[in-house]
Parts: structure tokens; sequence; C-alpha cells
């Protein structure tokens, strides 16, 4: 666990024993230089450096170490600074009155100091708070668009259906369970997205890796998003014999499907999705290539974020499907990257390590 | 049949086309428009007869269309939308929009709201007397009728009553109501609407545990309901 300290230091939490020992050695040690140097610096000198420590001290450690501090270094300086030195006895008024300043300034030091860093512990967690508060607001509104625009065309046409069938043509009955059917799909696939996160969050992802043949995969893929790709034009650059790669299937397929869909959702109509996918040695390359708007340069670094939307974009989305394809890709000690092309548009590239084995080989046996 | 022009200002295709599917078959001629700023200029060329708006559109916030569609439509605008707390439907009856309605809706509830909708337009510019099946308001004799008999009223009753007939169908929101009965420095005094609308429930229901005419909105205001 860290600690935050004022002016924005962290250091690991120390144990309540270990904080104690090192006040004291602390101590002794600061006493010990000053006491070395005692023939060359006033007392006063020495008082004005024990409270320094004192002060750093308050600024890492809980309060009962630092009193500990506090009242080690008055007793310190009493017994072996303050003339007479090696003794408890103080003659002269005047010291009398600086050890008793010295004890008050030592304690208030270590109050004050101890207090500050509670507030602003407290101004901090405040912060903290209203952070993940708008972060579930944002969440929720987003979810909710997510989710209830395919409930309400289910539950619309549904009730149109069933009420008005007599006044619907054959074509607007097709046309509205065809709506009907589009809809439930794309709610299976939002809450497929938040299982899918849920499945990260917990960090239980173990890819099942097997043999996969990339050109099976894509057209699989692509083959499930139909009605969403009418719109737009499609590529595919894949060697057929192209090796096997050792993959879990189905978290490769949410990947890729994820990529594909994204691409149709937030570029316009007619535009070309080339999808590649080569080996380098032991790595799969893969990359999902479009020549839409492309990404603004400043959002690209938080494309991947859990919940991270585009500024000015379209309304819906949950902001999910970019950052299961990361931590899908990553469960596969894989990365990827996303960059603007020279001439429009964004490319994502995956880079997997892979076992493979050639086709030919399978082919021959 | 009717023949009323409604624009569809949503930016999800299915729901334009279940409403499409919907509304033609009810006899309504339907135009719509996925951005805010089409919706506007549609608004302008068009002159629908209503609107139902999305406050969730890509180009620009619902909240800020309607504001801007009212500035010079005066015809009923009816916000659908998948934003169901109680903010956002007072902020947008406050806006000037005449109903509110979440994602997912029935449609027959829609349908409901949109006819209730059309006919307060209608009324606001008739007579002074407003009459409903079983109601009766003579806005110029102040004089109340329900099933022939006439009601006595105090001042006030028949101030808040008459603001709900006139507004039939439509959600008024408690500041709404208490600013046009009270004035605007009872705004939020919303004890005086519940003990007024508690007698009036006596007066005109009948049974005033379950209202039939004057609905509560909770958290939001109330809804006039007599032609239903």
């Amino acid at each position: 666990m860290n600690v935050q300290l004022p002016f924005g230091l962290t250091l690991n939490r120390l144990s309540k024993r270990s904080q104690y020992l090192i006040s004291i050695v602390t101590v002794l040690s600061v006493s010990g230089i000053c006491f070395s140097l005692h023939n060359y610096i006033g007392v006063e000198i020495v008082a004005f450096i024990q409270l320094l420590t004192l002060t750093v001290i308050a600024m890492f450690f809980d309060i009962l170490p630092v009193l500990l501090t506090a009242f080690l270094s008055v007793v310190i300086w009493q017994f072996f600074f303050l003339k007479p030195m090696f003794d408890w006895h103080i003659v002269d008024t005047a010291d009398e009155i600086m050890l008793s300043m010295y004890f008050v300034i030592a304690l208030l030091n270590a109050v004050l100091t101890y207090k500050i860093r509670q507030i602003e512990k407290i101004a901090r967690q405040k912060e903290e708070k209203a952070q993940v508060l708008k972060l579930y607001n944002t969440l929720l509104s987003s979810l909710s668009h997510e989710l209830r625009t395919p409930i309400a065309t289910i539950i619309g046409s549904t009730d149109t259906l069933l009420t008005d069938a007599n006044k619907l043509t054959a074509d607007d009955q097709q046309n509205l369970l065809l709506e009907i059917s589009i809809a439930s799909l794309r709610l299976n696939r939002q809450v497929e997205n938040l299982l899918n996160m849920s499945r990260l969050e917990s960090g239980f992802i173990e890819p099942k890796k097997d043999w996969c043949d990339m050109n099976e995969l894509v057209y699989d893929v692509l083959k499930h998003l139909d009605e969403q790709l009418k719109s737009h034009s499609i590529q595919i650059d894949i060697d057929e014999n192209l090796s096997l790669f050792k993959l879990d299937y189905g978290l490769m397929e949410q990947v890729l499907h994820n990529l594909i869909y994204n691409a149709v959702q937030y570029t316009p109509c007619d535009s070309v999705i080339k999808i590649s996918a080569e080996s380098e040695g032991d790595t799969l390359v893969i990359k999902v290539e479009d020549n839409g708007h492309g990404f603004p340069e400043e959002e690209i670094d938080r494309a991947f974020d859990k919940f991270y939307r585009l500024k000015n974009t379209k309304a819906g989305g949950t902001g999910l499907g970019l950052s299961i394809v990361k931590g899908f890709v990553e469960a596969h000690k894989g990365t990827i990257t996303l960059h603007n092309n020279i001439h429009g548009g964004a490319t994502f590239t995956i880079r997997i390590p892979a076992e493979t084995m050639l086709l030919k080989t399978v082919k021959n046996e | 049949m009717n023949s009323d022009n409604i624009l569809v200002i949503d930016d999800e295709a299915q729901i334009r086309k279940l409403l499409n599917i919907t509304l033609q078959s009810n006899g309504y001629k339907v135009a719509h428009s996925a951005t805010g700023g089409e919706g506007l200029s549609a608004a302008a060329t068009q002159q629908p007869d209503l609107v139902i708006l999305d406050l969730g559109l890509p180009d620009e916030n619902g909240h800020v269309v309607l504001k801007k569609l009212r500035e010079w439509f005066t015809k009923p605008v009816i916000i659908l939308s998948v934003q169901s707390g109680e903010e956002d439907i007072v902020k947008a009856l406050d806006n000037g929009a005449n109903d509110y309605l979440v994602k997912p809706f029935r449609t027959g509830e829609l349908l409901a709201r949109i006819r209730s909708a059309l006919r307060g337009a209608a009324i606001e510019t008739n007579s002074p007397v407003i009459q409903y099946k079983t109601f009766e308001i003579d806005l110029v004799a102040r004089t109340v009728k329900i099933n022939n008999e006439v009601l006595k009223l105090t001042v006030t009753q028949y101030a808040l009553l008459a603001l709900f007939a006139k507004n039939e169908g439509k959600v008024l929101t408690y500041q709404y109501v208490l600013r046009e009965v009270w004035g605007p420095e009872y705004t939020n005094q919303l004890q005086y609407l519940r003990v007024f609308v508690a007698q009036l429930r006596k007066k005109i229901e009948k049974n005033p545990d379950r209202p039939e005419y004057i609905i509560t909105e909770s958290g939001i205001g109330y809804r006039f309901v007599a032609s239903e």
C-alpha cells in the first residue's frame, strides 16, 4: 500500500515498529552528529537541526512515532547540549524558558504537520470519490443508452405487432421482426461485452490455446457481422497458406469482432475496412485498417481505456469494446497499437507471440 | 384516421424505423432526422404538427435542440429518451417539452400521449369552454361541471383545476404549477400544492386514493387526464 505524502511524494507504508525504529535511529544519529560538532555550533543551532529532523519525520510517519521523536529530541537536547551538559539540572532561567519553548514548538510542530497530512488525505479521498462517481455516472448513462435502445426497439416492435397487426402491411411486419432480431443481437453483444469485462476485471482470463486458422477465424467473425457490414466494403488480405497459430479461438474472435464492429460504427458509409494477417517469425501480426476520419491524435493514448469514449463521438457505445480487445490481446501476451494513416483513417496492429505450424506440414500428413 | 405530420429526431436508426412503421400504421405522416441540426431545419421547412425528440443526439445535446426549437416552434414536442432521471425530465419540461416518455416505452402509451398532445394543441386556440367526456370548465364564467353538476371550488382550487384542464395530458412540473397559481416566490412551497391537489381530488375523483384525473408523476409534477 502506498502512502501519499505532502508535495506529492509517495512512500511504501512502513509497519508501526519500523516507524518507531527509524524515528529513534534518526534522532540518535542526528544528535550524534550534532554532538560531534557541538564545539563549533551553538545549542540554538542544534535545536533548529533537531526541529527540522522532527518535521521531516512528521511528514512521513504516524502521530505516535512522531510524538516519541519530539519527546526524545527534547530529552537529548536538554541532557547532552544544554549547559550544564550531562545533567538534568537547569541553572539559568533563560535556559528553562528555552527548554519549555523547545518542548512546545516540538509538540506543535509534530501535531500540526500530522494534521496537515490528515487534511490533505481527506481532500484527496473526496477528489477520488468524486472521480469514481463521475466515472460511474458516465458508465451508467452510456450503459443505459446501449441497453435501453435495443430493449425499446423490441418492446415497441412487439407492441405494434400485437396491437396494430391489422393495420400493418406484410412488409412492415417483416421489417419489425427484423428490427427485433437486430436489437436482440445488439443486446446480446452488450451483455457479452459486460461479461467479458468482468472476466478481465477479475483477472482470471486464461487463454485456452489451440491451433487456429486465421482465414477461418476472420470469415467466421465477418459472417456474424453480415448485417452491419452491408454499408461498408471489406478487403481481406491473408495468405491462404498462412501458418496455423496457437491461440484462444473464442477470445480472438471477440477481439476481431470488436475491432471490425468499431470500424463499421465510427467510419462513414462506403468506407473500406481492410483486415490482414501475417506471420513474422513466431509472431502473428493482425491489422485492421480503415479509410475513415481516423482518431484525434490527442485521444489515441486513451482509446483503449475502459469506459473511455472519444469526445464529439456519436451517442451510444459503452467504451468497453476496445478495452476488451486490449485485455484479450494482453492475455495472449501480445500488444495492440493504434495509429492514424497518412492518407486518412486508422490502423490497429496486433502482435501476438504464438506457436506456429506451417499449413503445408499439416496438408502433407 | 388523422393526417397530422410528426417529425422524429432520433439518432438511432432502429427507433426511427420502429416509430415510422408504428406512426404510419396509425395514420400519421412521418418524417425523421438523425441529428439535432437536421431536425431543426426539418422542423422549419416541414412545419410538423408534433415533434418527437431524443435527448442523446450526436451533434448537439437534446436539451439545447429543444431550447432552439422552442424559440419559434409552438406545436407539441414529446421527449423520447433513455435518460430517466428526474433532473432531465424536469429540465426538458421546463424548456418547453409537452411530455416526456422514457425508453423503453409502450407504443400504446406513446400513441396516447401523441393524441393528447395534439388535442391540447387544438384546445389552446379554441373557445373559452374546455370540455372533456365528463368535464366542463367555463373559463369565462369560472364554473366547473362534472357529469353536469356544478362543483363548488375555492378561488385557488379553481385556478389549479383550470391550469390542469388547459394543459390536459401534459405533465406540469411542481415549480410550474406553483409559479402559475401562487406566484414566482412560491416555487419551493411544494406543501401548498400537495394540500390543494388532495382537496381537489376529494372533490373530483371517485376514489381520491386512486386518482384518475390528476395523476402524480413522481418527483416531477402532475398530469391531468380527462379524455382517455
